[in-house]
Protein backbone atom coordinates (compact mmCIF):
# COMPACT_ATOMS: atom_id res chain seq x y z
CA UNK A 1 0.00 0.00 0.00
CA UNK A 2 1.26 3.46 -0.90
CA UNK A 3 2.02 5.83 1.96
CA UNK A 4 -0.36 8.76 2.44
CA UNK A 5 -1.03 11.75 4.60
CA UNK A 6 -3.82 11.28 7.18
CA UNK A 7 -6.08 14.21 8.08
CA UNK A 8 -8.70 14.28 10.80
CA UNK A 9 -10.99 17.29 10.41
CA UNK A 10 -13.54 18.20 13.06
CA UNK A 11 -16.26 19.56 10.78
CA UNK A 12 -17.70 18.65 7.39
CA UNK A 13 -16.63 22.08 6.12
CA UNK A 14 -13.02 21.34 7.10
CA UNK A 15 -13.26 17.95 5.41
CA UNK A 16 -14.38 19.58 2.16
CA UNK A 17 -11.46 22.01 2.31
CA UNK A 18 -9.01 19.12 2.70
CA UNK A 19 -10.27 17.27 -0.38
CA UNK A 20 -8.59 17.70 -3.77
CA UNK A 21 -10.68 18.98 -6.67
CA UNK A 22 -9.68 16.08 -8.93
CA UNK A 23 -10.32 12.37 -8.51
CA UNK A 24 -7.62 10.05 -7.27
CA UNK A 25 -5.61 12.49 -5.17
CA UNK A 26 -7.61 12.34 -1.96
CA UNK A 27 -10.22 9.99 -0.48
CA UNK A 28 -12.68 10.29 2.35
CA UNK A 29 -12.49 7.55 4.96
CA UNK A 30 -15.62 6.52 6.88
CA UNK A 31 -15.47 2.89 8.11
CA UNK A 32 -12.81 2.03 5.56
CA UNK A 33 -14.22 -1.40 4.69
CA UNK A 34 -14.25 -0.61 0.99
CA UNK A 35 -11.46 1.94 0.72
CA UNK A 36 -8.86 -0.23 2.49
CA UNK A 37 -9.52 -3.19 0.23
CA UNK A 38 -9.00 -0.99 -2.84
CA UNK A 39 -5.85 0.51 -1.38
CA UNK A 40 -4.40 -2.91 -0.55
CA UNK A 41 -4.81 -3.83 -4.21
CA UNK A 42 -3.46 -0.46 -5.42
CA UNK A 43 -6.73 0.18 -7.25
CA UNK A 44 -6.90 3.40 -5.25
CA UNK A 45 -3.77 5.17 -4.12
CA UNK A 46 -4.71 8.53 -2.59
CA UNK A 47 -1.99 10.90 -1.43
CA UNK A 48 -4.25 12.16 1.34
CA UNK A 49 -6.92 10.43 3.36
CA UNK A 50 -9.51 12.59 5.04
CA UNK A 51 -10.99 10.67 7.96
CA UNK A 52 -14.55 11.55 8.89
CA UNK A 53 -14.44 9.83 12.28
CA UNK A 54 -14.03 13.10 14.20
CA UNK A 55 -16.89 14.85 12.41
CA UNK A 56 -19.66 14.40 14.94
CA UNK A 57 -22.29 16.31 12.98
CA UNK A 58 -22.37 13.35 10.56
CA UNK A 59 -23.60 10.92 13.22
CA UNK A 60 -27.02 10.04 14.50
CA UNK A 61 -30.42 8.80 13.38
CA UNK A 62 -33.40 11.10 13.92
CA UNK A 63 -36.94 9.85 13.33
CA UNK A 64 -39.67 12.51 13.35
CA UNK A 65 -42.87 13.53 11.57
CA UNK A 66 -40.64 14.89 8.81
CA UNK A 67 -39.22 11.42 8.17
CA UNK A 68 -35.91 9.84 8.86
CA UNK A 69 -32.61 11.66 8.94
CA UNK A 70 -29.53 9.46 8.74
CA UNK A 71 -26.14 11.00 9.31
CA UNK A 72 -23.62 9.79 6.73
CA UNK A 73 -21.56 8.14 9.49
CA UNK A 74 -24.43 6.06 10.88
CA UNK A 75 -23.22 2.47 10.81
CA UNK A 76 -25.16 -0.29 9.12
CA UNK A 77 -25.46 -1.95 12.53
CA UNK A 78 -27.02 1.16 14.09
CA UNK A 79 -29.43 1.39 11.17
CA UNK A 80 -30.44 -2.25 11.33
CA UNK A 81 -31.19 -2.17 15.04
CA UNK A 82 -32.94 1.21 15.25
CA UNK A 83 -36.52 0.70 16.52
CA UNK A 84 -38.14 3.34 14.25
CA UNK A 85 -36.35 1.93 11.21
CA UNK A 86 -37.51 -1.59 12.03
CA UNK A 87 -41.07 -0.45 12.63
CA UNK A 88 -41.69 1.97 9.77
CA UNK A 89 -39.06 1.15 7.18
CA UNK A 90 -38.93 -2.65 7.24
CA UNK A 91 -37.33 -2.73 3.79
CA UNK A 92 -34.31 -0.76 5.04
CA UNK A 93 -33.80 -3.12 7.98
CA UNK A 94 -34.21 -6.16 5.72
CA UNK A 95 -31.64 -4.78 3.26
CA UNK A 96 -29.05 -3.85 5.84
CA UNK A 97 -29.23 -6.88 8.11
CA UNK A 98 -27.91 -9.04 5.28
CA UNK A 99 -24.89 -6.91 4.36
CA UNK A 100 -21.61 -8.78 4.93
CA UNK A 101 -21.37 -10.11 8.48
CA UNK A 102 -21.60 -8.47 11.91
CA UNK A 103 -18.03 -7.13 11.76
CA UNK A 104 -18.70 -5.41 8.42
CA UNK A 105 -21.95 -3.87 9.67
CA UNK A 106 -20.17 -2.53 12.75
CA UNK A 107 -17.80 -0.45 10.65
CA UNK A 108 -19.62 0.12 7.34
CA UNK A 109 -21.51 3.41 7.17
CA UNK A 110 -24.47 4.77 5.22
CA UNK A 111 -22.29 7.22 3.24
CA UNK A 112 -19.64 4.58 2.56
CA UNK A 113 -22.23 2.03 1.48
CA UNK A 114 -23.65 4.42 -1.11
CA UNK A 115 -20.19 5.47 -2.35
CA UNK A 116 -18.51 2.04 -2.34
CA UNK A 117 -17.00 1.19 -5.70
CA UNK A 118 -18.11 -1.75 -7.86
CA UNK A 119 -16.92 -5.28 -7.11
CA UNK A 120 -16.33 -6.07 -10.82
CA UNK A 121 -13.25 -8.28 -10.77
CA UNK A 122 -11.70 -6.55 -13.76
CA UNK A 123 -11.99 -3.20 -12.00
CA UNK A 124 -10.61 -4.66 -8.76
CA UNK A 125 -7.66 -6.09 -10.68
CA UNK A 126 -6.60 -2.84 -12.27
CA UNK A 127 -8.39 -2.82 -15.64
CA UNK A 128 -10.35 0.33 -14.81
CA UNK A 129 -14.02 0.91 -14.08
CA UNK A 130 -14.88 0.13 -17.70
CA UNK A 131 -12.71 -2.99 -17.70
CA UNK A 132 -10.64 -2.56 -20.83
CA UNK A 133 -7.30 -3.88 -22.05
CA UNK A 134 -5.54 -1.92 -24.81
CA UNK A 135 -8.82 -0.15 -25.48
CA UNK A 136 -10.76 -3.41 -25.88
CA UNK A 137 -13.66 -4.11 -23.48
CA UNK A 138 -12.99 -7.28 -21.49
CA UNK A 139 -16.46 -8.03 -20.17
CA UNK A 140 -18.57 -8.98 -23.24
CA UNK A 141 -16.32 -11.93 -24.17
CA UNK A 142 -14.89 -12.44 -20.71
CA UNK A 143 -16.09 -13.92 -17.43
CA UNK A 144 -19.20 -11.84 -17.04
CA UNK A 145 -21.18 -14.12 -14.74
CA UNK A 146 -21.61 -11.39 -12.11
CA UNK A 147 -22.08 -8.47 -14.50
CA UNK A 148 -25.08 -6.45 -15.61
CA UNK A 149 -28.22 -7.84 -17.23
CA UNK A 150 -29.78 -4.39 -17.72
CA UNK A 151 -28.26 -1.15 -18.98
CA UNK A 152 -25.29 -3.12 -20.30
CA UNK A 153 -25.00 -1.81 -23.84
CA UNK A 154 -21.55 -0.54 -22.82
CA UNK A 155 -19.08 0.84 -22.12
CA UNK A 156 -20.10 0.08 -18.49
CA UNK A 157 -20.91 -3.53 -17.57
CA UNK A 158 -20.32 -3.59 -13.80
CA UNK A 159 -23.18 -3.74 -11.31
CA UNK A 160 -23.98 -1.19 -8.63
CA UNK A 161 -23.07 -2.96 -5.38
CA UNK A 162 -24.96 -1.03 -2.69
CA UNK A 163 -27.71 -2.91 -0.83
CA UNK A 164 -28.95 0.32 0.65
CA UNK A 165 -29.42 2.26 -2.58
CA UNK A 166 -32.37 0.33 -4.11
CA UNK A 167 -34.52 0.57 -0.98
CA UNK A 168 -33.66 4.24 -0.43
CA UNK A 169 -34.69 4.97 -4.01
CA UNK A 170 -37.91 2.98 -3.63
CA UNK A 171 -38.72 5.07 -0.56
CA UNK A 172 -38.00 8.34 -2.37
CA UNK A 173 -35.00 9.31 -0.21
CA UNK A 174 -32.61 12.14 -1.00
CA UNK A 175 -29.04 12.99 -0.10
CA UNK A 176 -27.49 16.16 1.21
CA UNK A 177 -24.04 16.92 -0.11
CA UNK A 178 -21.65 19.57 1.08
CA UNK A 179 -19.10 21.06 -1.32
CA UNK A 180 -16.96 24.18 -1.60
CA UNK A 181 -20.05 26.13 -2.78
CA UNK A 182 -22.24 24.97 0.08
CA UNK A 183 -24.88 22.26 0.47
CA UNK A 184 -27.10 20.76 -2.21
CA UNK A 185 -29.82 18.09 -2.14
CA UNK A 186 -30.15 15.31 -4.66
CA UNK A 187 -32.63 12.43 -4.93
CA UNK A 188 -30.72 9.17 -4.28
CA UNK A 189 -31.98 7.99 -7.66
CA UNK A 190 -30.02 10.77 -9.40
CA UNK A 191 -26.88 10.06 -7.40
CA UNK A 192 -26.23 6.93 -9.45
CA UNK A 193 -25.16 7.42 -13.06
CA UNK A 194 -23.70 5.19 -15.75
CA UNK A 195 -20.23 6.40 -16.71
CA UNK A 196 -19.62 6.86 -20.42
CA UNK A 197 -15.85 7.11 -20.20
CA UNK A 198 -13.07 6.11 -17.83
CA UNK A 199 -12.86 9.73 -16.66
CA UNK A 200 -16.41 9.59 -15.30
CA UNK A 201 -17.68 8.09 -12.07
CA UNK A 202 -20.75 6.06 -11.24
CA UNK A 203 -21.75 8.61 -8.58
CA UNK A 204 -22.95 12.17 -9.17
CA UNK A 205 -20.56 13.57 -6.59
CA UNK A 206 -17.61 15.89 -7.06
CA UNK A 207 -14.17 14.89 -5.75
CA UNK A 208 -14.44 17.55 -3.06
CA UNK A 209 -17.98 16.91 -1.90
CA UNK A 210 -19.06 15.04 1.22
CA UNK A 211 -22.41 13.31 1.75
CA UNK A 212 -23.59 14.71 5.06
CA UNK A 213 -26.96 13.02 5.45
CA UNK A 214 -29.68 10.93 3.90
CA UNK A 215 -33.29 12.05 4.24
CA UNK A 216 -36.10 9.52 3.94
CA UNK A 217 -39.65 10.92 3.64
CA UNK A 218 -42.21 9.97 6.30
CA UNK A 219 -43.39 6.39 5.82
CA UNK A 220 -47.09 7.33 6.20
CA UNK A 221 -48.07 3.71 6.00
CA UNK A 222 -45.91 2.90 2.95
CA UNK A 223 -45.02 -0.77 3.17
CA UNK A 224 -41.57 -1.80 2.11
CA UNK A 225 -39.67 -4.99 1.60
CA UNK A 226 -36.34 -6.24 0.32
CA UNK A 227 -35.18 -9.61 -0.92
CA UNK A 228 -31.77 -10.72 -2.12
CA UNK A 229 -30.46 -13.94 -3.57
CA UNK A 230 -27.00 -15.21 -2.71
CA UNK A 231 -25.05 -18.26 -3.70
CA UNK A 232 -24.47 -19.11 -0.03
CA UNK A 233 -26.27 -17.60 2.89
CA UNK A 234 -23.28 -16.53 4.94
CA UNK A 235 -21.02 -13.62 4.08
CA UNK A 236 -21.58 -13.51 0.37
CA UNK A 237 -22.27 -10.87 -2.22
CA UNK A 238 -25.85 -10.93 -3.47
CA UNK A 239 -26.35 -11.96 -7.10
CA UNK A 240 -29.63 -10.06 -7.45
CA UNK A 241 -31.79 -8.03 -5.11
CA UNK A 242 -35.07 -6.16 -5.20
CA UNK A 243 -36.53 -3.39 -3.06
CA UNK A 244 -40.23 -2.65 -3.11
CA UNK A 245 -42.31 0.18 -1.60
CA UNK A 246 -46.08 -0.05 -1.77
CA UNK A 247 -48.75 2.52 -1.01
CA UNK A 248 -51.80 0.41 -0.36
CA UNK A 249 -55.50 0.77 0.23
CA UNK A 250 -56.29 -2.42 2.08
CA UNK A 251 -54.71 -5.07 -0.13
CA UNK A 252 -54.97 -2.95 -3.27
CA UNK A 253 -51.80 -1.25 -4.53
CA UNK A 254 -52.26 2.46 -5.18
CA UNK A 255 -48.66 3.05 -6.16
CA UNK A 256 -45.60 0.84 -6.29
CA UNK A 257 -41.89 1.46 -6.55
CA UNK A 258 -39.71 -1.47 -7.54
CA UNK A 259 -35.93 -1.06 -7.72
CA UNK A 260 -33.48 -3.85 -8.47
CA UNK A 261 -29.86 -4.05 -7.34
CA UNK A 262 -26.79 -5.97 -8.57
CA UNK A 263 -28.27 -6.11 -12.06
CA UNK A 264 -27.11 -2.89 -13.77
CA UNK A 265 -24.43 -0.19 -13.43
CA UNK A 266 -27.01 1.79 -11.44
CA UNK A 267 -29.81 0.67 -9.10
CA UNK A 268 -32.45 -0.31 -11.66
CA UNK A 269 -36.03 0.98 -11.24
CA UNK A 270 -38.51 -1.25 -13.01
CA UNK A 271 -41.38 0.73 -14.52
CA UNK A 272 -42.70 -2.58 -15.92
CA UNK A 273 -43.03 -4.15 -12.46
CA UNK A 274 -44.53 -0.96 -11.03
CA UNK A 275 -47.14 -0.97 -13.77
CA UNK A 276 -47.90 -4.66 -13.18
CA UNK A 277 -48.67 -3.93 -9.53
CA UNK A 278 -50.64 -0.71 -9.85
CA UNK A 279 -54.30 -1.06 -8.94
CA UNK A 280 -53.98 -4.78 -8.18
CA UNK A 281 -54.87 -6.75 -5.06
CA UNK A 282 -51.55 -8.26 -4.01
CA UNK A 283 -51.46 -12.02 -4.28
CA UNK A 284 -48.86 -14.60 -5.13
CA UNK A 285 -49.93 -14.45 -8.79
CA UNK A 286 -49.71 -10.65 -8.93
CA UNK A 287 -46.26 -10.75 -7.31
CA UNK A 288 -45.21 -13.39 -9.81
CA UNK A 289 -46.46 -11.20 -12.65
CA UNK A 290 -44.48 -8.23 -11.30
CA UNK A 291 -41.35 -10.40 -11.29
CA UNK A 292 -41.99 -11.51 -14.84
CA UNK A 293 -42.55 -7.91 -15.94
CA UNK A 294 -39.33 -6.78 -14.21
CA UNK A 295 -37.28 -9.42 -16.01
CA UNK A 296 -38.98 -8.99 -19.40
CA UNK A 297 -36.54 -6.46 -20.85
CA UNK A 298 -33.31 -8.00 -19.52
CA UNK A 299 -30.39 -8.28 -21.95
CA UNK A 300 -28.06 -10.81 -20.34
CA UNK A 301 -24.45 -11.23 -21.40
CA UNK A 302 -22.88 -14.51 -22.50
CA UNK A 303 -22.53 -16.02 -19.00
CA UNK A 304 -25.20 -14.43 -16.83
CA UNK A 305 -28.58 -15.50 -18.14
CA UNK A 306 -29.20 -17.17 -14.77
CA UNK A 307 -29.44 -13.70 -13.21
CA UNK A 308 -32.61 -12.94 -15.16
CA UNK A 309 -34.44 -15.69 -13.28
CA UNK A 310 -32.92 -14.52 -9.98
CA UNK A 311 -34.11 -10.96 -10.62
CA UNK A 312 -37.60 -12.26 -11.36
CA UNK A 313 -37.75 -14.24 -8.12
CA UNK A 314 -36.22 -11.40 -6.06
CA UNK A 315 -38.96 -9.01 -7.22
CA UNK A 316 -41.72 -11.53 -6.54
CA UNK A 317 -40.50 -12.23 -3.01
CA UNK A 318 -39.82 -8.58 -2.19
CA UNK A 319 -43.41 -7.75 -3.21
CA UNK A 320 -44.78 -10.51 -0.97
CA UNK A 321 -42.60 -9.36 1.92
CA UNK A 322 -43.57 -5.71 1.49
CA UNK A 323 -47.27 -6.53 1.37
CA UNK A 324 -46.89 -8.63 4.50
CA UNK A 325 -48.20 -11.76 2.76
CA UNK A 326 -45.15 -13.68 3.90
CA UNK A 327 -42.65 -13.13 6.67
CA UNK A 328 -38.90 -13.22 6.34
CA UNK A 329 -37.71 -16.78 6.47
CA UNK A 330 -40.95 -18.03 4.90
CA UNK A 331 -40.19 -17.05 1.31
CA UNK B 1 1.74 9.80 13.69
CA UNK B 2 1.13 9.30 17.38
CA UNK B 3 -1.76 7.14 18.59
CA UNK B 4 -2.99 6.32 22.06
CA UNK B 5 -5.00 3.15 22.58
CA UNK B 6 -6.12 1.11 25.54
CA UNK B 7 -5.25 -2.48 24.75
CA UNK B 8 -6.64 -5.09 27.15
CA UNK B 9 -6.99 -2.51 29.90
CA UNK B 10 -3.63 -0.75 29.59
CA UNK B 11 -3.09 2.52 27.73
CA UNK B 12 -0.15 2.72 25.36
CA UNK B 13 1.19 5.33 23.00
CA UNK B 14 3.01 4.58 19.80
CA UNK B 15 4.28 6.36 16.75
CA UNK B 16 2.83 4.62 13.70
CA UNK B 17 2.66 5.12 9.96
CA UNK B 18 -0.91 5.94 8.87
CA UNK B 19 -0.94 2.94 6.50
CA UNK B 20 -0.21 0.44 9.30
CA UNK B 21 -3.13 -1.96 9.65
CA UNK B 22 -4.57 -2.44 13.13
CA UNK B 23 -3.79 -6.17 13.04
CA UNK B 24 -0.13 -5.47 12.28
CA UNK B 25 -0.05 -2.90 15.05
CA UNK B 26 -1.43 -5.43 17.54
CA UNK B 27 0.89 -8.23 16.46
CA UNK B 28 4.10 -6.43 15.58
CA UNK B 29 4.06 -3.29 17.70
CA UNK B 30 2.09 -4.42 20.77
CA UNK B 31 3.45 -7.99 20.49
CA UNK B 32 0.00 -9.59 20.85
CA UNK B 33 0.17 -12.43 18.37
CA UNK B 34 -3.06 -14.07 19.53
CA UNK B 35 -4.87 -12.07 16.84
CA UNK B 36 -4.36 -14.02 13.63
CA UNK B 37 -4.16 -13.01 10.00
CA UNK B 38 -5.89 -15.38 7.61
CA UNK B 39 -7.01 -13.68 4.43
CA UNK B 40 -6.24 -10.01 5.05
CA UNK B 41 -9.25 -9.21 2.86
CA UNK B 42 -12.04 -8.94 5.49
CA UNK B 43 -13.49 -12.34 4.69
CA UNK B 44 -12.22 -14.94 7.18
CA UNK B 45 -12.59 -13.16 10.52
CA UNK B 46 -9.39 -14.62 12.04
CA UNK B 47 -8.30 -11.05 12.86
CA UNK B 48 -11.47 -10.17 14.78
CA UNK B 49 -10.93 -7.98 17.86
CA UNK B 50 -13.27 -5.69 19.78
CA UNK B 51 -12.91 -1.94 19.34
CA UNK B 52 -14.98 -0.05 21.87
CA UNK B 53 -16.94 -3.25 22.46
CA UNK B 54 -17.72 -3.90 18.80
CA UNK B 55 -16.32 -6.80 16.80
CA UNK B 56 -14.27 -5.62 13.84
CA UNK B 57 -11.90 -7.18 11.34
CA UNK B 58 -8.58 -5.64 12.31
CA UNK B 59 -7.03 -6.40 8.91
CA UNK B 60 -9.35 -3.85 7.35
CA UNK B 61 -8.83 -0.92 9.71
CA UNK B 62 -5.86 1.38 9.99
CA UNK B 63 -4.31 1.52 13.45
CA UNK B 64 -4.84 5.30 13.35
CA UNK B 65 -8.62 4.66 13.12
CA UNK B 66 -8.43 3.11 16.60
CA UNK B 67 -6.75 6.17 18.14
CA UNK B 68 -8.38 6.84 21.50
CA UNK B 69 -10.26 3.53 21.48
CA UNK B 70 -10.36 0.56 23.83
CA UNK B 71 -9.30 -2.67 22.20
CA UNK B 72 -9.88 -6.17 23.49
CA UNK B 73 -7.86 -9.02 22.00
CA UNK B 74 -7.96 -12.70 22.89
CA UNK B 75 -5.12 -12.14 25.40
CA UNK B 76 -7.37 -9.74 27.32
CA UNK B 77 -10.09 -12.34 27.90
CA UNK B 78 -8.08 -14.24 30.50
CA UNK B 79 -5.96 -11.55 32.13
CA UNK B 80 -5.24 -13.53 35.29
CA UNK B 81 -4.96 -16.91 33.59
CA UNK B 82 -8.54 -17.86 34.45
CA UNK B 83 -10.26 -18.91 31.23
CA UNK B 84 -13.28 -16.89 30.11
CA UNK B 85 -16.44 -19.06 29.81
CA UNK B 86 -16.15 -18.81 26.02
CA UNK B 87 -12.60 -20.08 26.10
CA UNK B 88 -13.63 -22.85 28.43
CA UNK B 89 -16.60 -23.68 26.20
CA UNK B 90 -14.33 -24.10 23.17
CA UNK B 91 -12.17 -26.37 25.33
CA UNK B 92 -15.02 -28.45 26.73
CA UNK B 93 -16.94 -28.84 23.49
CA UNK B 94 -13.94 -29.28 21.16
CA UNK B 95 -14.72 -26.02 19.36
CA UNK B 96 -11.31 -26.10 17.71
CA UNK B 97 -8.86 -28.33 15.96
CA UNK B 98 -5.92 -26.35 14.59
CA UNK B 99 -7.02 -23.28 16.53
CA UNK B 100 -6.23 -20.77 13.83
CA UNK B 101 -9.75 -19.35 13.65
CA UNK B 102 -10.36 -19.61 17.41
CA UNK B 103 -9.36 -16.14 18.69
CA UNK B 104 -11.57 -14.53 16.05
CA UNK B 105 -14.40 -17.00 16.68
CA UNK B 106 -14.27 -16.30 20.39
CA UNK B 107 -14.31 -12.54 20.03
CA UNK B 108 -17.15 -12.64 17.50
CA UNK B 109 -19.01 -14.91 19.95
CA UNK B 110 -18.26 -12.44 22.73
CA UNK B 111 -20.15 -9.68 20.90
CA UNK B 112 -22.93 -12.13 20.03
CA UNK B 113 -23.50 -13.15 23.66
CA UNK B 114 -23.31 -9.57 24.85
CA UNK B 115 -26.14 -8.64 22.49
CA UNK B 116 -28.08 -11.88 22.79
CA UNK B 117 -27.26 -13.87 25.94
CA UNK B 118 -29.46 -16.83 24.93
CA UNK B 119 -29.00 -17.34 21.20
CA UNK B 120 -30.54 -20.25 19.31
CA UNK B 121 -28.17 -22.43 17.26
CA UNK B 122 -29.43 -20.59 14.17
CA UNK B 123 -28.65 -17.21 15.78
CA UNK B 124 -25.17 -18.43 16.71
CA UNK B 125 -24.53 -19.41 13.11
CA UNK B 126 -25.74 -16.01 11.94
CA UNK B 127 -23.63 -14.19 14.53
CA UNK B 128 -20.55 -16.08 13.36
CA UNK B 129 -21.18 -15.73 9.63
CA UNK B 130 -18.17 -13.44 9.34
CA UNK B 131 -15.80 -16.12 10.63
CA UNK B 132 -14.50 -19.11 8.69
CA UNK B 133 -13.19 -22.36 10.11
CA UNK B 134 -11.40 -24.88 7.90
CA UNK B 135 -11.36 -27.68 10.46
CA UNK B 136 -14.33 -28.19 12.74
CA UNK B 137 -17.33 -28.14 10.46
CA UNK B 138 -18.78 -25.52 12.83
CA UNK B 139 -21.01 -27.93 14.77
CA UNK B 140 -18.69 -27.99 17.78
CA UNK B 141 -18.26 -24.23 17.63
CA UNK B 142 -22.02 -23.76 17.93
CA UNK B 143 -22.00 -26.15 20.90
CA UNK B 144 -19.10 -24.28 22.49
CA UNK B 145 -21.00 -21.00 22.31
CA UNK B 146 -24.11 -22.66 23.74
CA UNK B 147 -21.98 -24.04 26.56
CA UNK B 148 -20.62 -20.56 27.31
CA UNK B 149 -24.09 -18.98 27.13
CA UNK B 150 -25.37 -21.49 29.69
CA UNK B 151 -22.36 -20.96 31.96
CA UNK B 152 -22.55 -17.16 31.76
CA UNK B 153 -26.22 -17.05 32.70
CA UNK B 154 -25.89 -19.48 35.60
C1 LIG C 1 -17.40 -9.66 2.85
C2 LIG C 1 -18.14 -8.43 2.49
C3 LIG C 1 -19.48 -8.52 2.08
C4 LIG C 1 -20.20 -7.38 1.75
N1 LIG C 1 -21.49 -7.49 1.37
C5 LIG C 1 -22.18 -6.38 1.03
C6 LIG C 1 -23.54 -6.43 0.63
O1 LIG C 1 -24.15 -7.49 0.61
N2 LIG C 1 -24.17 -5.27 0.31
C7 LIG C 1 -23.54 -4.07 0.36
O2 LIG C 1 -24.15 -3.06 0.08
N3 LIG C 1 -22.26 -3.99 0.73
C8 LIG C 1 -21.57 -5.11 1.07
N4 LIG C 1 -20.28 -5.00 1.46
C9 LIG C 1 -19.62 -3.69 1.38
C10 LIG C 1 -19.80 -2.87 2.62
O3 LIG C 1 -21.15 -2.69 2.89
C11 LIG C 1 -19.17 -1.54 2.36
O4 LIG C 1 -17.79 -1.76 2.26
C12 LIG C 1 -19.44 -0.53 3.43
O5 LIG C 1 -20.80 -0.24 3.54
C13 LIG C 1 -18.71 0.74 3.12
O6 LIG C 1 -18.84 1.63 4.20
P1 LIG C 1 -17.54 2.28 4.87
O7 LIG C 1 -18.03 3.32 5.78
O8 LIG C 1 -16.67 1.23 5.44
O9 LIG C 1 -16.88 2.90 3.57
P2 LIG C 1 -15.40 3.42 3.28
O10 LIG C 1 -14.56 2.29 2.84
O11 LIG C 1 -14.92 4.27 4.38
O12 LIG C 1 -15.73 4.35 2.04
C14 LIG C 1 -16.15 3.83 0.79
C15 LIG C 1 -16.07 4.94 -0.26
O13 LIG C 1 -17.05 5.93 0.02
C16 LIG C 1 -16.48 7.20 0.18
N5 LIG C 1 -17.21 7.86 1.27
C17 LIG C 1 -17.40 7.38 2.52
N6 LIG C 1 -18.18 8.23 3.23
C18 LIG C 1 -18.49 9.26 2.41
C19 LIG C 1 -19.25 10.46 2.56
N7 LIG C 1 -19.88 10.76 3.70
N8 LIG C 1 -19.35 11.29 1.50
C20 LIG C 1 -18.73 11.00 0.33
N9 LIG C 1 -18.00 9.90 0.13
C21 LIG C 1 -17.87 9.03 1.15
C22 LIG C 1 -15.03 6.95 0.51
O14 LIG C 1 -14.21 7.99 0.08
C23 LIG C 1 -14.74 5.65 -0.25
O15 LIG C 1 -14.37 5.92 -1.56
C24 LIG C 1 -19.55 -6.12 1.82
C25 LIG C 1 -18.22 -6.03 2.23
C26 LIG C 1 -17.51 -7.17 2.56
C27 LIG C 1 -16.09 -7.03 2.99
S1 LIG D 1 -7.52 -11.68 8.21
FE1 LIG D 1 -8.98 -10.18 8.57
S2 LIG D 1 -10.77 -11.07 7.85
FE2 LIG D 1 -9.27 -12.55 7.28
S1 LIG E 1 -9.96 -24.87 14.12
FE1 LIG E 1 -8.72 -24.84 12.35
S2 LIG E 1 -9.58 -23.17 11.27
FE2 LIG E 1 -10.97 -23.42 12.84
Amino acid sequence: MQAFEYARPKTAQEAVALLASEWGKSELLAGGSDLLSRMKDDVSAPQRIVSLSGVHELRGIAASARGLRLGALVTLDELETHPAVREHYAGIAQAVEQVGGPQIRNVGTVGGNLCQRPRCWYYRNGFGLLATYKGRPLVPDGDNRYHAIFGNEGPAYFVSPSSLAPILIALGASLRLLGPDGPRDLPVEQFFVTPKSEAEREHAIKPNEVITEVLVPPANGTKSGFYEILQKESLDWPLAMAAVALQMEGRRVEKARVVLGQVAPVPWPSAEAEEALKGKMVSEEVAEEAGRAAASKATPLSKNKYKVQLARVAVKRAVLLAAGLVKKGEV
Amino acid sequence: MKIKVKVNGAWREDEVEPRLLLVHYLRDVAGLTGTHIGCETSICGACTVLVNGEAVKSCTLFAVQADGAEILTIEGLAPDGQLHPLQQGFWEEHGLQCGFCTPGMILASYQLLKRNPHPSPEEIRQGLEGNLCRCTGYQHIVKAVEWAAARMSS
